[in-house]
């Protein structure tokens, strides 16, 4: 009997786990691909453009561009479980941070030979400018009170103009090859440096969360805004403060995105991401409707839906179908992570192991 | 089954993961019998009526119905098509509907609706039913009893047999209790069958005939109410012989440290946005005072403006004679202060957060956001004070909403017992919870004054604020109207000063 305890207890805790449908997704698109092509999973070691030997393959494309979302997904997390909503201005706002930072690493210049400012200042421009975005979509949501989705709509919608206003709607193009770097390879260093951002991003975030009280203060929030007043936390200003840390990620997202190509092309650049960090807050398990959450789940989900994407490029599905099949994933997503399917699941488990005991 | 028996309920088990909610329970109701279910909280009567409504499947047992014999209930409607009913303590119809919509909604046929005939048929149901209310009238501007009386009215239109009331008094006044209980005897003259849960004892003597008490998940007993006098029927609930409803106050010593007498809060002039007259109000060391009055005369509006809960337009503030500054909540916390708040689902408990969380927010908050407490030093408290309260939970990590009613207000005095405050604010501490709680509630507010805390105790039964207070602030109409102390606190000085009724009229 207790064996048998045992063993539900397991699978319960399993399904219930909301590391289970990323790693199950993950499980599932290695299966698929190892099955299709097991030249998937090759990885090469090879010379890039400048010479340096690189690795190469899917897997490292994975890694490379699921790097940005994870970071995104960081903000987008907490943006979700304290407003219970979410920023669709994440795109937009990369365009506006990565503008800023052209404009002070060009100075102004269309063809500049000579970097006008140290990229360290040029980051730390785009860092406050993406804290206040953050801040205006904060103040709209948390004083107010406007659905976060509207509140960021204000962006979405104008994000691009303004970013290509800060260039006087030139395209400026970075003279020093070093900048390339953050979106690249580091000579020597044969691994993507975006990998690197992100792990330092992961590991800033959980030092935050380890040394301070983000994490239960975002929560109770997120679950009952009155209650955490009456017990001291200013809702208000946690909330803000979701949104201006994810105005951070959406700086350190747009170092990249703009080292990728040394420039900028306002009206593409990051498009659609902010669905993608949705997406992966969605199927890292937590409650769109924000309280509980878990950052690790989202992080492990940006990842899973980096994979999905470079398989639906290896299916040579072309860029404009990407999103067709996208949808189907959230169709099952959402089914799979609605509570009585959940319920379901447990019971077949409950079934399955009771079975076994009798056999 | 008996030929005047309506519904026969045989050996129900349920369980739950780690719970047993429902262990071989028996239940059975008469035509026109109105039918107390009792038990604290956690003893199985929401299961049991969950069980009878289809929300939960039941795990064993049989449930029989009259002209139906056996039946199985797998769902609300399924419940609802048998003639079961049932009218929950919060409203569950649209506010923005007209009665007769209310009424009407979800039970038409057809794509289209005679809008002329079901307003007639709904005001003929009114009327019949002696509900003060028209058909055509916005539900919203019905006060809370009629809207409970026309969710009453729907059931009925139903043709239920079986009529199952949860806790349908805890929002209503005296006289909407009186209404109401009027219209429960005219269904019970009608033969319907009504199951009646209540946590006021005097309801249940003043409208039912039987009583099922529950205890732990068990069957204690189906008494008829004449033969079960009220201190037999509490100490079936809390399974042992009460002597605890006796005077609990001369158990315990009041505070005699040096500083005795001290007055640690003051305040004058007071004044919150939430509509109550600016007041003065004053409290010393060990002292247990509270605010009485009927419901919306302003005394959660008190409290909540000594905490600073809603915005402070005037006042002046001393604690310990220092003039301070209260805004907000975080800065009464500082001073000391602390409070727990009237609703518990809307104010109180984080629902999705464990206990262990719970329990540790305030003193968290209060701490610093910079001084998160490691994993064992939140274990560590939470433990400690689930055993001290003795809070019935299956770990320090389930979520508080799992908790029945009684331990979630625990765990909700646990949060502001653990910052150590100077000055505790309990308002209605013992609301919709179980005798047994309530009352380890009222000595824990005495033993803590003994040792020197103050205490704000509201309380909609003047029993136990009789029982605990030595000081009574009585408000009337958003007014401070009178202060009762020593000999003055009794019952009827306590109604006539509420009342208004002044020296002339004695």
């Amino acid at each position: 009997m207790s064996k048998t305890n045992k063993k539900e207890n397991f699978w319960r805790g399993l399904v219930s786990n909301q590391l289970f449908i990323p790693i199950i997704a993950l499980l599932l698109l290695a299966i698929i691909n190892l099955f299709h092509d097991p030249t998937f999973f090759k990885v090469t070691m090879g010379l890039n453009n400048a010479g340096n030997p690189v690795l190469s393959g899917y897997l490292i494309t994975i890694l490379d561009y699921g790097s940005e979302l994870a970071i995104l997904a960081i903000g987008m997390t907490l943006v979700t479980a304290a407003s219970g909503g979410q920023d669709i201005s994440v795109g937009a706002t990369i365009a506006i941070a990565g503008s800023a930072m052209l404009r002070v690493l060009c100075g102004g210049e269309a063809r500049p030979t000579d970097l006008a400012a140290p990229v360290i200042v040029a980051f730390l421009v785009a860092c406050i400018v993406g804290m206040l975005c953050g801040l205006f979509n904060g103040v709209l949501v948390a004083i107010f009170k406007i659905q976060p989705m509207i509140a960021t709509l204000i962006l979405f919608t104008a994000g691009r103009s303004i970013a290509a206003w800060i260039n006087n709607n030139e395209l400026p193009i970075v003279p020093d090859p070093k900048f390339g770097y953050f979106g690249g390879f580091i000579p020597g260093i044969p691994v993507p440096t975006t990998v690197f951002i992100a792990i330092a991003c992961i590991i800033i975030i959980a030092l935050v969360l380890k040394l301070t009280n983000l994490g239960l203060y975002t929560q109770a929030v997120g679950i009952n805004e009155k209650s955490s007043r009456l017990n001291g936390i200013n809702p208000t200003a946690i909330k803000i403060l979701a949104f201006v840390i994810l105005g951070l990620c959406v700086a350190v997202a747009a170092l990249i995105k703009v080292s990728r190509l040394s420039t900028i092309n306002y009206s593409v650049i990051a498009k659609d991401i902010e669905m993608d960090a949705i997406l992966a807050v969605a199927l890292g398990g937590n409650a769109l409707s924000g309280g509980k959450f878990n950052i690790w789940a989202s992080v492990l989900a940006a990842y899973v839906i980096q994979f999905l994407t470079t398989t639906l490029y290896k299916f040579e599905v072309s860029s404009d179908a990407l999103a067709a099949y996208k949808a189907v994933v959230v169709i099952l997503l959402v089914v799979f992570s609605a509570p009585t399917v959940r319920n379901y699941l447990s019971s077949l488990g409950k079934k399955f192991t009771s079975k076994k005991e009798v056999a | 089954m008996k030929d005047n028996r309506v519904l026969e309920m045989r050996g129900i088990c349920k369980s739950f993961p780690g719970v047993r909610a429902l262990a071989n329970v028996d239940f059975s109701l008469n035509e026109g019998e109105i039918h107390a279910l009792m038990g604290e909280n956690g003893a199985g009567k929401s299961t049991l009526i969950k069980v009878l409504t289809g929300v939960y499947t039941k795990d064993e047992g049989t449930i029989s119905l009259k002209g139906k014999g056996e039946v199985q209930i797998h769902s609300p409607q399924d419940a609802q098509r048998s003639g079961i009913s049932t009218v929950y303590q919060e409203i569950t119809l649209c506010p923005n509907l007209t009665v007769a919509e209310n009424m009407y909604i979800g039970r038409t046929e057809g794509a289209f609706t005679n809008w002329k005939k079901m307003n007639e048929d709904a005001d003929r149901i009114l009327k019949s039913l002696d509900i003060p209310a028209s058909a055509t009238q916005q539900l919203a501007s019905c006060s809370i009893a009629v809207q409970q009386m026309v969710a009453i009215a729907r059931a009925v239109d139903m043709d239920c047999k079986v009529l199952i009331l949860d806790e349908p008094t805890s929002s209503l006044d005296a006289q909407e209790v009186q209404k109401l209980f009027g219209l429960m005897r005219d269904l019970k003259a009608r033969g319907v069958g009504i199951i009646f849960v209540t946590h006021f004892l005097d309801q249940v003597y003043e409208v039912c005939d039987k009583i099922t008490v529950l205890r732990d998940g068990q069957l204690v007993g189906e008494f008829e109410i004449k033969d079960l006098p009220r201190v037999q029927l509490v100490a079936k609930m809390l399974g042992k012989e009460m002597d605890d409803l006796s005077d609990i106050k001369g158990e315990h010593e009041t505070y005699s440290g040096a500083d005795a007498g001290e007055t640690i809060f003051e305040a004058e002039n007071l004044q919150s946005d939430a509509g109550i007259e600016p007041f003065d109000f004053y409290i010393k060391k060990g002292e247990v005072n509270g605010f009485i009055g009927l419901l919306g005369s302003g005394r959660s509006e008190s409290v909540r403006a000594i905490f600073g809960a809603d915005r402070i337009l005037s006042g002046k503030v001393k604690v310990h004679g220092k003039e301070v500054k209260i805004q907000k909540p975080l800065d009464a916390m500082k001073n000391g202060i602390a409070y727990l708040p009237e609703d518990r689902k809307i104010d109180g408990i984080i629902g999705d957060l464990s206990v262990r969380e719970n329990i540790i927010l305030a003193l968290q908050v209060l701490t610093g956001f910079f001084k998160p407490f490691s994993k064992a030093e939140q274990y560590k408290f939470a433990d400690e004070y689930i055993k001290k309260l003795n809070i019935k939970t299956a770990s320090a990590d389930t979520p508080i909403k799992s908790l029945s009613g009684g331990n979630q207000q625990k765990v909700i005095l646990a949060r502001w017992l653990l910052m150590h405050p100077e000055y505790l604010i309990l308002d209605e501490p013992t609301r919709g919870i179980d005798v047994g709680t309530k009352v380890d509630i009222q000595k824990l507010v005495l033993e803590l004054a003994s040792e020197g805390m103050s205490v704000t105790f509201i309380s909609s039964e003047t029993d136990e604020m009789l029982r605990t207070c030595s000081r009574l602030i009585v408000l009337r109409d958003r007014k401070i109207v009178g202060e009762l102390s020593e000999d003055d606190l009794s019952q009827n000085k306590i109604m006539k000063t509420i009342a208004g009724g002044d020296s002339e009229n004695e």
